[in-house]
């Protein structure tokens, strides 16, 4: 391990004993993660579908939309893309709907960190943020060192947003001072040389499985100091899904009750409909609380929901069904 | 970024347009709807007090009428008629309340004040599923294991409860039908309507006449159909007091009776439970239909430990709970079924204020028409207090702490009732040692007010006896070799 | 007849006072009264513990005090302890069949017949008790993902009033029924024909049974039965002995905490016949449903 890995973990040491209740060890973060309250499968899927049950219509849908809109990080992260396919992409993030001016523009701007640049200059001046994926995503099978200077590389590019992965493999075999310890370390890179990139953490939850694993993900996660705690890479299936996103968003809020420290939740995957999306804020609303209703808390991970909002907010503008020719491909 | 404000639901009301309404309804005796010969008495909507429409009160002489008119359809048609041609009725029942299910739920919202979600997601689609349960029995009884040919028991005498109307009707109606009984039916005075559409439903069907026979009316009505000699079986849903007179007028008799009455029921959180679950349970345990049902978790006991974290936990998610118009989608908590209700959930709250236990009302506001109650939490409840120990039926929770296992289950246990419990923790072992321990028909371990046709339901003790639901449920229905003790 | 003796016979014989069974225990009845028991043809044979309601009071307590117990052993358990029941009536066979004789008039080789079948009624029983859960509980497949499950359990403190005519067998046939699932019972013997109760009691209480899982209360169910009926702390009651009182007032009573009434039978009951399945172990017991969600 670096000397600069030793530093950052002793830092986030500080805190994360406090919460603990103890030194920092494999032991004591099991002891910790494992004392949490276990998740009834059967009754957080049972919670998630009431909540998708809210008929949300007129001026709520109106609302919903626009929010939706404004907390989308618009995300590709394909080997085909290309510089010009980002910089269409930055476009449609700042104007999403060139037929109605008072459309807000998108949160972020997702992509691969050799893109940032590029999307970086694209956005200048927009109030979009860049988000670049770090840590060798999607597997997060790399060396540390590399994992950091992936890392370091976006956030120097000017990434506003870094969105890591953990070690799935450290979390599942029970290594979570390994897995605490590259998030305190990325953590210190985005915070580097001047930097403020916020850092969110995905947990990717299809290969956790388990709510219990996903809510002890969540609270390692946060504990190691995450800006923000965000599903999966979209590259595994499932994905977000409402009830695994309800456990992120109960331990978000019970973050806060015990630490007084706001952490946001970041779904991603899978979020194709705008219908669902506001079930997505439903339950942002009713389990976490309003304070979360709001992009700086809550992001949506997505390509492909941006326009079935654009879709619908014409539907609610103009009384009729619309199509996909009347918003832009990307 | 700026702070985008609050989500403010729209509203977002059911459309009644779908019901039509009548003025007035007559009972429903041997296929046909006719005139009560006694008066006729309003069922209004509790959420708003409008009258509905006006209703038949059966008399004594109408109750002669509709057991007549099933004793014949007994004797004559349904009796005779093979398991596989009953059960294709009341698979054909099923399938039109199926495709009448709107109606049936905005109907049953109207006349009950239950949230439109409650019907249309739980009430309606249940009764449904109780008659497809029901139906494939009917040719299967021989398999059902209560001897060879188990014979019907004759005309049955059902009488239910106002909490779930349609609900109820089903699982009486249903389970007696494929046992090849006929049936007479009484609604509560203040819910009559589904079952009067149930009734139309019947003629749908075209179910030959006299199977089915609906008795609208309150209390003489109810005393008329279970007296009647003629009856063989009586199927009872409501109050424990009422139950009890019921068990008194048939002593002697060679009536066959099962009776599904009031409970208590402690809901026990260990603190290894899963809370967010546990809150969940707790919360449609106690506030599911207004708290107006017989196994309602209406005890909260949870151990000292954790005491304090899950009332807060419960106090903020009842923040969250809508209460108002039934019929709008997003209402979570509507209206008490009568002034009557109201005024008995009032007069128990306030007895909690007055022996010293500490009441929160979810904040929200009441509309001014209609009879309403907010979600209430008392704590700091002894079990001597009458909050304790009588059932309120209505959205009031009452906390209790315990220490050990062994208490839990001791104050689990200290009630003349016996209907439901439930029991949250993680530990398995721990599970399967009290719901051995539990004195109670029905047992959910980390869930609660889970309900299935499959699924017997039924009391210990004050709560009543015999089974319905499940496999269970056809031995209330059936005359076999058991009886002959 | 014999003349009537003119001298002392050379041993005395030592007489038996008749006793209730309550607790394990053979007390004297609270009420201190007896009453004369004679044989078929009316001639004193002994003179019996008349039970009263306090008597029963005090049965119902050590009912209630022995029903856990009772309930919580395994089945395996039970079965055996009642099959042990058979086992020593087998040893008391000769005096049973005196009983039986004497009591019901009926001759020996009837009387061995009769208590041959009580003592097979006990192994009929005894067999039972881990087979009831399995054949008249299921699984049932819940639409929804949870386990779920329905199994009779024991009602509680059974009364049953004990037939008046069949003094063993009838006795034996309503007392092993409501034991198998584990139920506490508290007994009132026939009024006239009392003995075989008491000797029954007897084999009871050098068996395995547990102390206060069968009380046996000699007298007048007239008397006795309508405190039981009444009695907030008796689950069900089987008025099998009360076929010509007044039952339909028993079960009036009964309804006071709505127990479970077994109505006694229209007309003569056969009771050597076996029964034709476990319908009166079940009328004792309550069917226990549980759910349990089925998660990762």
């Amino acid at each position: 391990m670096t000397t600069s890995t030793t530093r950052a973990t002793a830092a986030g040491l500080s805190s994360a004993s406090a919460v603990i209740g103890g030194e920092v060890t494999d032991s004591s973060l099991r002891r910790f993660l494992h004392g949490l309250p276990g998740v009834d499968a059967v009754g957080a899927d049972q919670r998630a579908a009431g909540l998708g049950t809210r008929s949300i219509k007129t001026t709520a849908k109106a609302w919903a939309l626009d929010t939706v809109i404004q907390m989308i990080d618009l995300t590709t992260l394909e080997g085909a893309d290309t510089h010009g396919k980002v910089r269409t992409l930055c476009a449609k993030a700042v104007r999403p709907d060139p037929s109605s001016p008072d459309c807000p523009s998108v949160a972020a701007v997702c992509v691969y960190n050799d893109l940032v640049p590029v999307a970086v200059e694209a956005l200048r001046g927009s109030g979009v943020h860049v988000a670049a994926v770090a840590t060798a995503f999607p597997s997060g099978r790399a060396a540390m060192d590399i994992k950091l200077a992936d890392t370091t590389d976006a956030v120097e590019a000017g990434a506003h947003e870094i969105d890591m992965v953990i070690d799935r493999g450290a979390f599942l075999s029970g290594r979570y001072l390994q897995v605490f310890e590259e998030i305190v370390a990325t953590r210190e890179a985005c915070n580097a040389g001047g930097h403020s990139a916020h850092l969110k953490v995905i947990l990717e939850t299809g290969e956790l499985v388990t709510y219990d694993n996903a809510r002890r993900a969540s609270w390692l996660a946060m504990l190691a100091g995450a800006d923000f705690i965000k599903t999966s890479t979209g590259k595994i299936q499932p994905a977000a899904t409402m009830p695994v996103t309800l456990v992120m968003l109960e331990a978000v809020r019970d973050w806060m009750a015990q630490t007084g420290r706001q952490v946001g939740v970041k779904p991603a995957g899978g979020i194709r409909h705008a219908k669902d999306a506001i079930k997505y804020l439903v339950m942002v609303s009713e389990v976490a609380g309003e304070d979360w209703l709001d992009p700086d808390w809550f992001r949506f991970g997505a390509s492909t929901l941006l326009n079935d909002v654009l879709l619908q907010r014409q539907k609610l503008t103009t009384g009729a069904y619309s199509g996909p020719d009347y918003v832009t491909l990307d | 970024m700026a702070k985008m404000g609050t989500f403010e639901y729209a509203p977002a009301p059911e459309s009644r347009s779908v019901v039509d309404l009548q003025p007035s309804y007559g009972l429903f005796v041997d296929g046909e709807f006719v005139d009560a010969a006694g008066t006729s008495f309003k069922t209004i909507n509790p959420a708003t007090e409008e009258v509905l429409a006006e209703v038949g009160e059966a008399d004594a002489a109408d109750v002669e009428r509709a057991v007549a008119a099933a004793r014949r359809a007994h004797t004559r048609v349904w009796s005779r008629m093979s398991g596989a041609e009953r059960g294709k009725y009341l698979f054909r029942i099923a399938r039109i309340m199926q495709e009448r299910a709107r109606e049936l739920a905005v109907l049953e919202t109207l006349d009950n004040g239950k949230p439109i979600k409650e019907s249309r997601d739980v009430d309606v689609p249940t009764a449904a599923a109780f008659f497809f349960y029901y139906a494939g029995w009917a040719d299967k009884l021989d398999h059902a294991g209560f001897g060879p040919s188990p014979r019907s028991l004759g005309v049955a005498a059902q009488v239910i409860p106002w909490n779930f109307p349609l609900l109820m009707l089903a699982w009486k109606i249903a389970p007696a039908l494929a046992c090849g009984n006929t049936v007479v039916l009484k609604p509560a005075e203040t819910t009559p309507l589904t079952a009067l559409l149930f009734a139309e439903i019947c003629q749908q069907a075209d179910l030959p006449p006299g199977v089915v026979n609906i008795v609208t009316g309150a209390g003489p009505t109810g005393r008329a159909l279970v007296e009647h000699p003629g009856v063989d079986k009586i199927a009872f849903t409501g109050s424990t007091a009422v139950g009890r007179g019921i068990a008194q007028q048939v002593a002697g008799s060679r009536k066959k009776v099962t009776l599904e009455l009031g409970g208590k029921a402690a809901n026990i959180v260990f603190s290894d439970a899963p809370l967010d679950q546990a809150v969940e349970g707790i919360v449609n345990g106690i506030f599911f239909n207004q708290g107006q049902v017989c196994c309602a978790g209406s005890r909260l006991l949870v151990q000292e430990d954790v005491a304090t974290e899950l009332v807060e936990r419960l106090e903020r998610r009842l923040m969250t709970l809508r209460l108002g118009d039934p019929m709008d989608k997003n209402t979570d908590v509507g209206a008490i079924n009568s002034r009557a209700q109201l005024d008995r959930i009032t007069e128990l709250a306030a007895a909690g204020d007055a022996e010293g236990a500490v009441r929160w009302s979810a904040p929200c506001e009441l509309p001014s028409k209609g009879f309403w109650f907010p979600p209430t939490v008392f704590t700091g409840v002894s079990n001597t207090h009458r909050i304790a120990r009588e059932e309120i039926f209505g959205p009031v929770l009452s906390v209790l702490t315990f220490r050990t296992p062994d208490e839990a289950i001791a104050k689990a246990n200290n009630t003349p009732y016996g209907l439901s419990a439930g029991i949250w923790t993680e530990k398995g072992s721990r599970i399967l040692w009290a719901a051995d321990k539990l004195r109670a028909g029905v047992v959910w371990a980390n869930t609660f007010n889970r309900f299935d046709p499959t699924s017997p339901f039924g009391g210990y003790k004050e709560s009543g006896y015999g089974r319905e639901g499940g496999r269970h449920g056809l031995a209330s229905y059936l005359h076999s070799e058991g009886d002959d003790l | 007849m014999t003349p009537p003796a003119t001298r002392a016979p050379a041993r005395a014989e030592v007489r038996k006072t008749y006793k209730l069974y309550i607790g394990g225990k053979f007390p004297r009845t609270e009420s201190g009264r007896s009453y004369e028991v004679t044989d078929s043809r009316g001639r004193f044979w002994a003179n019996a513990s008349q039970g009263s309601r306090k008597d029963a009071r005090d049965a119902v307590v050590a009912a209630r005090g022995a029903f856990s117990g009772w309930a919580g052993a395994t089945a395996y358990n039970r079965g055996q302890v009642l099959y042990r029941v058979a086992e020593l009536m087998e040893g008391r066979r000769a005096q049973f069949v005196d009983e039986v004789s004497r009591g019901e008039g009926i001759t020996r080789p009837q009387a061995e017949r009769v208590v041959s079948t009580a003592i097979d009624r006990w192994v009929w029983y005894a067999g039972w008790t881990d087979k009831v859960a399995q054949v008249a509980g299921n699984a049932n497949p819940v639409a929804g993902p949870y386990f779920n499950l329905s199994a009779p359990e024991p009602t509680g403190v059974v009364a049953v009033l004990a037939p008046q005519d069949s003094s063993l067998l009838g006795l034996v046939s309503v007392l092993a029924a409501p034991l198998v699932m584990g139920n506490a019972v508290v007994l009132v013997s026939s009024r006239d024909r009392p003995l075989p109760a008491v000797t029954l009691s007897e084999v009871l209480a050098t068996s395995d049974v547990p102390g206060g899982v069968v009380n046996v209360i000699t007298g007048d169910a007239a008397e006795v039965a309508p405190w039981l009926a009444s009695h907030s702390d008796v689950n069900a009651i089987d008025l099998a002995g009360a076929a010509d009182l007044d039952w339909a007032a028993l079960e009036a009573r009964s309804a006071g905490t709505l127990k479970r009434v077994l109505r006694p039978r229209d007309g003569e009951v056969d009771w050597a016949a076996t029964p034709s399945g476990p319908a009166r172990i079940l009328f004792f017991t309550e069917t226990k449903t549980v759910w349990h969600p089925k998660g990762r």
